[in-house]
């Protein structure tokens, strides 16, 4: 490009995005955005129209998190700004990379409370990684730049820019920053990648030496796309393995070495085997509280070694004794290479079979559970979900709402390979899935996508499916519907003494004829007779949206449980198992 | 963001002062205040100005340790896009200052005493009205509380201070520990 090009400020957006190799973008115009919206029709990117910017923003984040690109949605700018809060606090949580274009009234109105105003970047300023208002046409390129590199490098996050009517309008000379040029402008910004060398040996010695280690993988291990070289790790050292809620699929379940998810509703294997390590090796987790449950009380005697591209989460909560700041897989990569010289060395590793004989054999008494269905009474939902699985197609990628269907489709699914998991987990934001796995689907076209939704969550944004439909976007949900919102009801069961507020959902709607009426194949399941036809329906339908219905069991809990604020040590199981909680010692 | 009012200036055992690089964009005032009251870090002053070079300003900030660790401030400080660099001074090794400007009661009586305890701590007189006197007192944060607390005994009509700004001690062991930009 040798003469100098004028664009409008429009045009330039759109050929910036081009140029960051953005394909799809979720979104809906409106006033102060409509200037975007003229080039885009003439662009390579594919454009999604939602029915509601949360949507947008959901689908976004469903894009990225199985493709690991930044997601990107584009809405206008006052109720379609505040209607994206939600997803990209969502994405802030859970460290996903999103980019978000907001319109916004004209510079010379900024400030005036003109028509569709709000603050933007002052409501976003603490749910984004970072945000900008852009003042001027000629600055678009650079801040687009500057908000995929901000994104995507780094712990990954959303970035918002707000762009004003006059500055999509005016006109810009066109410059396309280079590498150069975009670090140079972002100087407080230089994540580091690399791990301490020292502190990786120290690592590694731990690792040799513990009696008890567990490695504790959360989503930060997906998103440094470490998983090959966590398992090399685990299988070199025949460490036992948990994955957070964040982390399923970073480490497949049906690996020996596998314990599932600790935490709030992990597995009593999983809660048990941190309790009592004597090394806990975490890669890319937080320690958040659903995971530690009493900080006091959280693996009393385990060393920490604590790998994290964010400096600030080493020490939040607990203080490591190795922590490494850097990219979790050129770091873990390293720990493999020093223990592997170590070993050479003449180093030898402590032996774990004990350790490892015991983890099994809480494996063995504390399997899954639950109590099948009397004959005729309603379907249990974790036998809808053991049914769903055994009959989904290979890579079918799982997207869940929250509450208590999200922590079954957790424990009950089956996960084989990264990137097959896709749900909310620090802000557990109902109404994720519909438009989650749209998002997932239009980033893997070839794959199954199913949403576990519950009947509560399905009513915040099914409305999405009509985007499904008219996009040819065809996904399958999985309704499980106990007519309560169900996880809420548990706690006023169990801790509010079966006093139930404002938790019935009775008098929901048709869900079968919603789902037909918004273009969707509709199925109700009401026996486990019908159970595996629906199903096989349901994965053989590739021309349609797909909702199937289970009407399940109404007071089913979710088992193990840690009570808010309770010790990891006070875990609840399964009633059948309760009677045999000393062989958790 | 909490002011932390029942000592509001801080002493050395519980305060900490961060002299933080930002770049000079719009809105980083607001990312750095609401990142102290997001996280409900308690601050004891703060005080913005442009530097040598027009691309920066330096924020000095009075932290409050007591209730949270001084290096997760610093860490989640750090990642703010705009954070260029943070220097973290002792108050124990650094000159700190800070300027007070206070309208005081002084009628014929005790004009005089005012007067010369503004002397003792040269203090300069700014205005003089019938029955009050406004007073500009610059100096360390300590000779500050000491004038401020002389001047109660008259009747303090109005007074503001700036919170206070701070460089290193130019002594040997005075080694700011500059905290370079790793932000993620
Ligand atoms: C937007 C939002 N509002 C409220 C909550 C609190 N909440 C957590 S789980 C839950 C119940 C969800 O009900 P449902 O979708 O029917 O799922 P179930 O727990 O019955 O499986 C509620 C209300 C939330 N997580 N998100």
């Amino acid at each position: 490009m040798s003469a100098k090009e004028t664009l409008t400020g429009a045009e330039a957006l759109i050929r910036s995005l081009e140029l960051e190799n953005v394909e799809v973008m979720f979104g809906l115009p409106g006033g102060c955005i409509l200037p975007a919206y003229d080039p885009l029709l003439k662009s390579s990117i594919r454009h999604v129209l939602v029915r509601h910017e949360q949507g947008a923003g959901h689908m976004a984040q469903g894009y990225a998190h199985v493709t690991g690109r930044p997601g990107v949605a584009m809405v206008t700018s006052g109720p379609a700004a505040t209607n994206m809060v939600t997803p990209l606090c969502d994405a802030f949580m859970d460290s996903i990379p999103m980019v978000c274009i907001t319109g916004q009234v004209s510079t010379t109105a900024i400030g005036t409370d003109a028509f569709q105003e709000c603050d933007t970047v002052g409501i976003t300023r603490s749910v984004t990684k970072h945000n900008e208002l852009i003042m001027h046409p000629d600055d678009i390129p650079l801040a687009v730049r500057q908000a995929f590199h901000i994104a995507t490098t780094g712990r990954p996050g959303p970035v918002l820019l707000d762009l004003p009517k006059d500055v999509l309008q005016n006109t810009m000379t066109w410059h396309w920053p280079t590498d150069e040029e975009v670090l140079e402008s972002l100087p407080g910004y230089r994540p580091t990648v690399k791990g301490h060398p020292r502190m990786i040996k120290e690592a590694a010695k731990l690792l040799l030496a513990s009696e008890r280690p567990v490695l504790y993988l959360g989503g930060g291990v997906l998103k440094a796309r470490a998983a090959d070289a966590v398992r090399e790790l685990a299988e070199l050292l025949k460490t036992p393995v948990v994955t957070t809620l964040m982390a399923r699929g970073a480490f497949p379940d049906d690996h020996e070495l596998c314990y599932g998810m600790p935490g709030m509703h992990g597995t009593a294997t999983a809660i048990t085997a941190m309790q009592k390590a004597d090394l806990l090796c975490a890669l890319g987790a937080r320690f958040d509280d659903r995971v530690t449950g009493k900080v006091a009380t959280f693996a009393p005697d385990a060393k920490i070694i604590h790998v994290d591209i964010d400096p600030a989460e080493q020490g939040k909560v607990r203080k490591p004794d190795v922590p490494i700041v850097g990219d979790c897989r050129l770091i873990v990569e390293e720990i493999v290479k020093a223990v592997k010289e170590l070993l050479a060395e003449g180093t030898t590793q402590a032996d774990i079979t004990p350790w490892r004989s015991r983890v099994n054999g809480w494996k063995e008494q504390f399997p899954l559970t639950y109590d099948a269905s009397e004959p005729g009474a309603r379907l249990k939902p974790q036998f809808c979900l053991e049914k769903l699985r055994d009959a989904a197609p290979e890579d079918t990628i799982l997207v869940a709402g929250v509450g208590q269907h999200q922590m079954w489709a957790s424990l009950f699914w089956n996960f084989r390979k990264p990137y097959t998991w896709v749900n909310s987990g620090g802000l557990g934001t109902m109404g994720f899935s519909v438009p989650a796995a749209i998002g997932a689907k239009a980033a893997r076209p070839e794959a199954t996508v199913w949403a576990i939704d519950g009947d509560g969550c399905f009513q915040m944004t099914a409305q999405e499916l009509v985007t499904a439909t008219t996009e040819g976007i065809h996904v399958k949900i999985a309704i499980l519907n106990n007519t309560y919102l169900g996880m809420v009801r548990q706690w006023q069961e169990m801790f509010y003494g079966e006093r139930y507020s404002e938790v019935d959902l009775a008098g929901c709607p048709d869900f079968v004829k919603w789902a037909e009426a918004m273009g969707c194949v509709g199925i109700r399941v009401e026996s486990p007779e019908e159970i595996d036809a629906a199903i096989e329906k349901a994965n053989s339908i590739n021309d349609r949206s797909v909702v199937v219905e289970f009407r399940v069991e109404e007071f089913e809990k979710v088992f193990p449980m840690v009570p808010a604020g309770a010790s990891n040590d006070d875990v609840l199981l399964h009633p059948t198992q309760e009677s045999r909680r000393e062989y958790l010692k | 963001m909490t002011i932390n009012a029942n000592n509001p200036y801080g002493d050395s055992r519980n305060h900490h002062i961060l002299s933080v690089l930002v770049q000079n964009r719009p809105g980083v005032l607001a990312r750095v205040a609401g990142l102290f009251a997001r996280r409900g870090y308690n601050i004891f002053s703060l005080a913005v100005a442009p530097t040598e070079d027009d691309d920066y300003s330096r924020i000095t900030i009075v932290v409050d340790i007591s209730a949270t660790p001084l290096e997760q401030i610093v860490k989640q400080l750090f990642k703010l896009i705009d954070v260029v660099r943070i220097t973290e001074l002792d108050p124990k090794k650094s000159v700190e200052r800070e300027l007070m400007v206070v309208t005081v009661r002084a009628d014929g009586e005790n004009r005089g005493q005012v007067v010369e305890l503004a002397n003792i701590f040269e203090a300069k007189v700014l205005a003089v009205g019938a029955d009050a006197m406004t007073i500009s007192l610059d100096g360390n944060p300590e000779k500050l509380d000491d004038f401020e607390d002389l001047l109660k005994g008259y009747g303090i009509v109005e007074s503001q201070r700036t919170g206070r700004v701070a460089l290193p001690k130019l002594d040997r062991e005075a080694r700011p520990r500059t905290l370079k930009g790793k932000a993620s």
